[in-house]
């Protein structure tokens, strides 16, 4: 059964929906980029799997809103289809155009994992509806890990196109993958009571699961680090035609009922 | 005030419930599935299913939920509210035995015992649904629906679906 919620003060509450809904945005943005693959991925198979990926990353932006629906009583579908790319709070990391396959690969695995290793840690938040959730989502995770790091190593291993392009890929994308490791304003406090996972326990982890993934088994060179990132307040002229085109329907119907 | 009818047990729901059908998979029932966790009925008649989603970005949570709503108050219940919770997570574990049966019949391979932590030594590979040979590929990691991946059976030459254990 689901468990009461803890008592929150007013700043973590603040905090925590922020962060809920940081989450939330960076699950909708890549999954929306996934979908742009239906009906364009090389084989019909990895069509389905893309497909099958976005799908559950859209199911954890909904947990993510339900938690903070609990909170503030604000609509999931609202916040997802009326927000403009100002009010948005995705990483830079989730807008980037989709790219090629190897570049739809490589940030879907980055992303994997420091997902499933985020949520491995957010299993243990002393805040139980987030924990729930982790517990949930965490076991879904594990197969678009598994599927991903497979594509990495056989595109970085085939052919010396793939593997160029699986490295331009790397390089385009370290700059921005450091942004998820940036914590929301009044994060530290909320991982200071336990409520949220520490980001540089998880990014230490992340770090020893894929550096010596992508460079000793992938034979792929890790690029230097980017310079220090702007927040999620700042986005890439990307998300705007995204969300153009992810909120058409929705804006141009909005009473309409879908389920 | 509505009286409770006196065909409202928690028996009869289970029974009613155990002929909802997964709208996916329809040769199976919620109840089949495991997602059925609880049913409550009220000093006043109104009953509350819990049920878990078995995965949750699953499409078909919202026609679930309306079909267990409607089955109950086809027995006459006055109310009925349809809960859904994520503790403790679905697992494939919870199909039942006979059902994994008749997904086989349906063509779906069943899912081995679910691994949380430590693998299983024991865990039963996925047979072939058809011809039953080990002699299986898995062709695809997703499949059409979120519970499934795809095989080739190179034993009998046909493709077919398997459930992920979760």
């Amino acid at each position: 059964m689901t468990a009461p919620a803890m008592t929150l003060s007013d700043v973590q509450q603040a905090a925590l929906i922020r962060k809920l809904t940081a989450l939330a945005d960076d699950e909708i943005i890549l999954a929306q980029r996934g979908g742009e693959w239906t009906g364009h991925a090389p084989i019909l198979e990895e069509d389905i799997a893309l497909a099958n990926i976005a799908q559950d990353e859209l199911g954890h932006a909904g947990l993510y809103l339900e938690l903070r629906r609990a909170l503030d009583g604000s609509d999931a579908d609202a916040l997802a289809f009326t927000r403009s790319a100002d009010e948005f709070t995705s990483a830079r990391f989730v807008e980037l155009p989709k790219g090629d396959w190897a570049f739809t690969m490589l940030r879907q695995y980055l992303y994997d994992a420091y997902e499933a290793l985020w949520l491995d840690a957010a299993r243990k938040s002393v805040y139980e509806p987030l924990a729930e959730v982790a517990n949930k989502a965490f076991r879904e995770e594990r197969f678009h890990l598994q599927h991903t790091a497979l594509w990495v190593e056989r595109l970085a291993l085939g052919t010396p196109e793939s593997m160029k392009r699986t490295q331009d890929a790397l390089n385009a994308l370290w700059p921005y993958v450091g942004q998820l490791w940036q914590p929301v304003e009044g994060e530290g406090g909320l991982i200071e009571a336990g409520l949220l996972p520490d980001l540089n326990a998880v990014k230490t982890r992340w770090e020893g699961l894929i550096v010596p993934h992508l460079t000793v088994q992938c034979g792929l060179i890790l690029p230097p680090g980017g310079a220090e990132q702007p927040g999620r307040d700042t986005h890439t002229e990307d998300l705007a035609p995204l969300l153009d085109e992810m909120q058409r329907v929705y804006r141009a119907h909005p009473d309409t009922p879908y389920w | 005030m509505t009286a409770i009818q006196p065909q409202l047990t928690p028996q009869a729901i289970w029974a009613v419930l155990d002929t909802v059908p997964d709208p996916e998979i329809p040769v199976v029932s919620v109840t089949d599935m495991g997602m059925v966790r609880d049913v409550q009925i009220g000093e006043d008649g109104a009953v509350t299913v819990t049920f878990t989603p078995t995965f949750s970005g699953c499409p078909a949570l919202h026609v679930i939920r309306d079909s267990i709503g409607e089955a109950v108050r086809g027995l006459g219940a006055s109310a009925v509210e349809v809960k859904s919770t994520l503790t403790p997570p679905w697992t494939t574990d919870w199909i039942k035995e006979d059902a994994r049966e008749r997904l086989r019949q349906y063509g779906i391979a069943p899912p081995a015992p679910a691994e949380d932590g430590l693998i299983q030594l024991q865990a039963d590979a996925t047979r072939c649904p058809r011809c039953a040979s080990f002699d299986v590929r898995m062709t695809g990691s997703f499949g059409p629906t979120l519970c499934k991946r795809l095989y080739v059976c190179d034993s009998c030459k046909e493709p077919f679906e398997g459930f992920k254990s979760v």
